[in-house]
This record gives C-alpha cells, sequence and structure tokens, in this order.
C-alpha cells in the first residue's frame, strides 16, 4: 500500500521543527538565517510559508506519475512503490528538464558547485522502507505534518473536512491534482495563495500524458515515413531509368531504318 | 612561417579568449556564477538558442539531401555537400554542448550525427582518392538519407513535444498542442532559408558563382512552406480563441509580432512578387527575414513564454553569450577550413592538392582561401 503524507495547515504553528528536521535527515546547513528564508533552495527541501497569521508548508508532492521521472533521459528519478520519487545523483548528467517540467517546481539546483546536483525531497526513502515516519512526520509537535497510507490519510481528511467544514475550503490538494500525489494537503484559505498552482491549472490530467500522446505515435510513425520516403525513391529513379531505356529505343529505332 | 593577423583572425581570437575565460569561470565557480540561470529559470539560451535555434538552423542538410538523392532534383546537386557539412558541424558542436538535453532528441541527434558523418565522408574519402571505401559509403548512400531525414523529422519535431509538458508555464501564445507540427514545419521553412542565405553568402565569401536557378526554385518552396505554417498558426489560435488577445498591446505580444513579422509578413509579402521570387538579392532577404524570425519563435517559446510564469526577465550573462559565441565561431572556423582542404563545392575550378598548397607562397595562399 502506497504511503502519503497529509499536511493539514490548520493545525500548523509554523514552529519550522520539520525544516530543521528535514535539514538534519539530509544533513543539510541549518541555522536561524536558513531558518528565515523562506524560498526554497538547493540547502532547504522544505520550507514554512507565512501568510498573515496561517502557515503553508511547500516539499515535493511526490506526483503518482512524475513529470520529473517521465522527462529525465537517464532515468535519475523515479516513483518507488512505497510513494516517494527518489533521485540517483549517479545517473544525473544535470540537463534541468526536470525543473522545467515539473509543475510545482520543486526540484532545485547547486548553481555554485563544479558538479552540480539536483536536490529536493526525498520523503525520507530509507525511514519509509523502515516502516518509520519520515522525519519531518516525526518532528511536528502538533500533527500537522502526519505520515502514513494514502488512502486512510484521504479518508481521514475527508473525516476532518466533514466534522469542521467551516476550519476547510472543501479540497484536498493532492488528491487528484495531475493525477494524484503522495503529498495531501488541507488549508482553510486558497492554495494559490502559497504560490501552489490552482487546481484548475494544472487539472488532472499526469503531466507525462502531454508528451506522451505525441511519443506513443513515433513507433508507427517511423515505418510509416521510411516507407513513403523509400517510395518517392523508387518513383522518381524508375522514372529516370524509364526515359533512359526509351532514348535508347528511340535511338536503336532511328539506327535501323 | 608568418601568419598575418587580419580583422576577422582577430574578432575570432577575441571571441575565444572571452569564451575560454568563461569556460574557467564555469567550472571554478559554477554555472550560477557564469550564467544568470536560476531554479526559476533553468534553461537560458543555451538551450534556447543552441541547441533549439542550431538544430533549427542545420536543418538545410536533410531538405537537400532529400531534393537531390530522393527527388532526383539533380540541379541542385551542388549544393548537397555544403549543407551537409554546415549540418554536421552544426550536430556535433550542439552534441558536444555539456547542457544536452533529453534521451530521444540526445539519441536522435546522435545517430543523426553518424549518418551525417558516413553522408560527409565521401567528401573526405574523395579528398583523399579512398576509393575502395568511397564505393561503399556511396553504394549506402540511399539508406543513409532516408535514416537522415526520419532522424531530422523526429528529433525537429521532439525539440517542440519538450514544452509540451508546460502547460501551466509556458505562455499560451506559445505552448499548443500541436508545437510539434510547428517545429517541423518551421524546420523545413528554415532548411530551405538557410540554404538560400549559405548559397548567397558562399557566393560571395569564396567568390563563387551564385546558383541562381537553384535558390529560385527553393524560394518556391520556401513560399509555400511559408503560407502552409500560417495557415496552422491561423487555425491553432482561432481554435484556442486567442485571435483577440494577440492583437492586444502587451509584453508578450510584442516578442510575437515581431516573430510573425520576421517569420511570416515580411518573406510572405517580398516572395509574393513574381520579381521577387526570381531575383537572388531578394530571395537572400526573404531568407534572412525567415532565419531571424523563427530564431525569434525558438527563444520566444524558451524564453520569453516563461518569463511571466517565473516571474521576472531573464537576460543572458555575457559570460554566458561569449561561450554561445565561441562555439559559433569554431564552426566558422572548420567550415572555412573544410572548404579549403576538401572537395565540398562541385569544381569550378580545379583542385589543389594538400602538398601543393603547402608549397605555395604565404600570399598565394591567402587569396586561395578568403576572396
Amino acid at each position: 500500500m502506497s504511503k502519503a503524507i497529509l499536511y493539514d495547515a490548520t493545525q500548523c504553528i509554523g514552529c519550522k521543527q520539520c525544516e530543521s528536521a528535514c535539514a538534519q535527515q539530509n544533513e543539510l546547513p541549518y541555522d536561524d538565517k536558513i531558518a528565515a528564508e523562506s524560498i526554497q533552495s538547493e540547502h532547504k527541501y522544505t520550507v514554512v510559508l507565512t501568510n498573515n497569521d496561517k502557515f503553508m508548508r511547500r516539499l515535493c508532492m511526490h506526483c503518482d506519475e512524475p513529470a520529473c521521472a517521465s522527462v529525465c533521459p537517464v532515468g535519475a528519478l523515479h516513483k518507488t512503490a512505497e510513494g516517494p520519487v527518489v533521485y540517483d545523483v549517479y545517473k544525473c548528467i544535470g540537463c534541468r528538464y526536470c525543473m522545467v517540467a515539473c509543475a510545482f517546481s520543486q526540484p532545485k539546483y547547486e548553481w555554485g558547485k563544479l558538479n552540480p546536483r539536483v536536490r529536493k525531497c526525498i520523503m525520507c526513502p530509507d525511514r519509509v522502507k523502515q516502516g518509520r515516519n519520515t522525519a519531518c512526520a516525526e518532528a511536528c509537535p502538533t500533527g500537522a505534518t502526519k505520515f502514513g497510507d494514502r488512502e486512510a490519510l484521504i479518508a481521514e481528511a475527508k473525516e476532518r473536512i466533514r466534522q469542521n467544514p467551516d476550519n476547510y475550503i472543501n479540497h484536498i490538494y493532492g488528491q487528484s491534482e495531475v493525477g494524484g500525489t503522495s503529498v495531501l494537503m488541507l488549508s482553510s484559505i486558497a492554495f494559490e495563495s502559497y504560490g501552489l498552482p490552482a487546481s484548475a491549472n494544472i487539472g488532472d490530467t499526469p503531466m507525462p500524458d502531454y508528451t506522451f500522446r505525441i511519443l506513443s505515435k513515433i513507433p508507427d510513425f517511423v515505418p510509416l515515413w521510411a516507407l513513403v520516403l523509400g517510395g518517392v525513391y523508387w518513383i522518381t529513379h524508375r522514372r529516370e531509368t524509364v526515359a533512359l531505356a526509351e532514348a535508347a529505343g528511340d535511338d536503336r529505332q532511328g539506327g535501323t531504318k | 612561417m608568418k601568419t598575418k593577423l587580419t580583422f576577422w583572425r582577430a574578432i575570432f581570437c577575441l571571441i575565444m579568449a572571452m569564451g575560454l575565460y568563461s569556460v574557467f569561470v564555469r567550472f571554478y565557480y559554477g554555472i550560477g556564477a557564469v550564467s544568470n540561470m536560476s531554479d526559476k529559470f533553468p534553461w537560458g539560451i543555451w538551450i534556447g538558442f543552441d541547441v533549439l535555434c542550431g538544430v533549427m538552423l542545420a536543418a538545410g542538410a536533410f531538405i537537400v539531401t532529400g531534393a537531390v538523392y530522393l527527388l532526383n532534383v539533380e540541379r541542385m546537386h551542388a549544393i548537397a555537400r555544403p549543407a551537409v557539412l554546415t549540418a554536421f558541424l552544426g550536430y556535433c558542436l550542439v552534441y558536444m554542448n555539456p547542457h544536452s538535453v533529453m534521451f530521444e532528441v540526445g539519441f536522435c541527434v546522435m545517430f543523426y550525427t553518424t549518418v551525417l558523418m558516413f553522408e560527409f565522408s565521401a567528401a573526405v574519402l574523395e579528398r583523399f582518392d579512398l576509393l575502395k571505401p568511397l564505393k561503399w559509403v556511396k553504394a549506402c548512400l540511399i539508406p543513409l538519407v532516408i535514416a537522415g531525414i526520419l532522424l531530422s523529422t523526429l528529433h525537429q519535431s521532439s525539440l517542440g513535444t519538450l514544452y509540451l509538458i508546460m502547460p501551466t508555464k509556458l505562455h499560451p501564445f506559445w505552448y499548443s498542442p500541436a508545437l510539434p507540427f510547428f517545429f517541423f514545419i518551421s524546420a523545413v521553412a528554415v532548411g530551405l532559408a538557410m540554404t538560400i542565405f549559405e548559397s548567397s553568402l558562399s557566393s560571395r565569401v569564396f567568390g563563387r558563382q551564385l546558383e541562381l536557378s537553384i535558390i529560385v526554385e527553393l524560394g518556391g518552396i520556401l513560399y509555400v512552406t511559408l503560407w502552409i505554417y500560417a495557415l496552422l498558426r491561423f487555425e491553432d489560435y482561432y481554435h484556442r480563441g486567442l485571435l483577440g488577445s494577440i492583437l492586444r498591446p502587451g509584453y508578450e505580444a510584442y516578442f510575437l509580432w515581431v516573430e510573425l513579422l520576421l517569420a511570416l509578413i515580411v518573406p510572405l509579402t517580398i516572395l509574393s512578387f513574381r520579381k521577387a521570387r526570381l531575383d537572388g538579392t531578394w530571395l537572400y532577404v526573404a531568407a534572412c527575414s525567415t532565419l531571424l524570425g523563427f530564431v525569434t519563435n525558438r527563444l520566444n517559446v524558451s524564453i520569453t513564454g516563461f518569463e511571466t510564469w517565473a516571474g521576472h526577465h531573464y537576460y543572458p550573462k555575457w559570460t554566458e553569450a561569449s561561450i554561445t559565441a565561441m562555439i559559433i565561431a569554431i564552426g566558422f572556423l572548420t567550415f572555412s577550413l573544410a572548404v579549403k582542404y576538401l572537395p565540398i563545392f562541385e569544381d569550378e575550378h580545379p583542385r589543389l592538392p594538400l602538398m601543393k598548397m603547402a608549397e605555395m607562397p604565404e600570399q598565394a595562399r591567402q587569396t586561395t582561401l578568403v576572396h
């Protein structure tokens, strides 16, 4: 059964324990200065954004059909059965197509390094395999970030909205966006106000479908187009041969007469 | 041996020096220091210009080889080798770009470079009178040409497919489900325009007779291709209900107007006159406009179209541009060397053997190289 993170913004107190735990887990630097940064970067996989007195976490959504994995020419990114979308630095060639393709703009780049890597939340795959919680979920003091089975968390999210309809907008962000993600979010105000792409814009179609519509036709197209080109060659040269033969025939006829 | 410092050599050295400095900066301080790319703008001109425009501008080869070897247009034989050489250099430079992209494009480009190498090897083998391998290459030529066109069709359109996965990021003026088709048809147009441009230019630089009947024919096909492209673009905007918004002034609209003006309106107006279609200078102007127009188009797709989403403007840092300039300069140098030592152009004056060339006085060699 696939796992997921449920983040409930209404329970978040903005303590940034998740940021700190994430940095520790991934061996990233973390101090007051980094804590104050309000954008994700190569050294900040997750960030707690503030909007007046409300908070919102941003992190990789771990799409069920990730755009990043589908565009990677060398397969450096892939979706694991448990849910996390993981990255293999030894395969990565640094083309940055994943960064351009991601609808949530999650992959970040080490712009100052000789051998830059792509950096993003990888949902603590080692912990998940061992059946433990992700570092952020373990660190959260209020339960705003919760880790568990995706289906169970969706049911729980629905139950929370049902019990407190005034507290939430009636939507689980990530349940169906871009075909579903392994990070689910609840909020009292519009997700767009935190810079997340509007559900109406990104839609429920998995991003890889947009390119697959074209790519899937290539195997049919290649032999057909080769046949047409070969046919064109055959016709034009046949015409030439015939013309030559006829000319030769005329000459012979002319000679005998 | 004394080497004279001409104007173009000085420019070449300057470009190489700046380019090498930028390469040093990139490997010492990272891509962030050498370019204006960022997490918001992960792709800059190295993709937008070097890859998208570079591959598009090298499209002449598959158009011309197709015409010569498949459609059997014998008259165009004279320009087949220069076209293949341009493409081979273009693709070598693109493929060696360490920031190259995507499996399908990469795969096609790699194979296409190999195909071009075989097509071009005929010129090298001929030069050294290696008749036996030359016979093999000539025997394989038709399958190679077909493979070349096939691979070109695929990767030219794939560069458009690349952007299909970004429906929410790329501005609707340029994001279209038909992007792969637009990229392919415009590559055909640019292939034709580039061949006209090159033939006209090399007639000046290398002091060769202009193959007027050929470029008149190419101009005619260019005219038809541009009309097909224009109609499809119109259809696309019409069906997506954008005809009103593309006429409304705005940041993206200005860039779109420049693109459409140069790529379609100017060349289509020129070519609509029969007299202009038969005139070398007008054809040259129309070809130049087409080239500039589609370069604008590729830059719009890869850069302008993302600026609103990213929330800031991108322009290349000088070091970033200097690496691009260096790659182009190397291309020009290699082309002129290849023309000097290999039978690229069909014999107008008999070829000078390499040994004789070396014995010639410096002055005479200069005039043989550059007119």
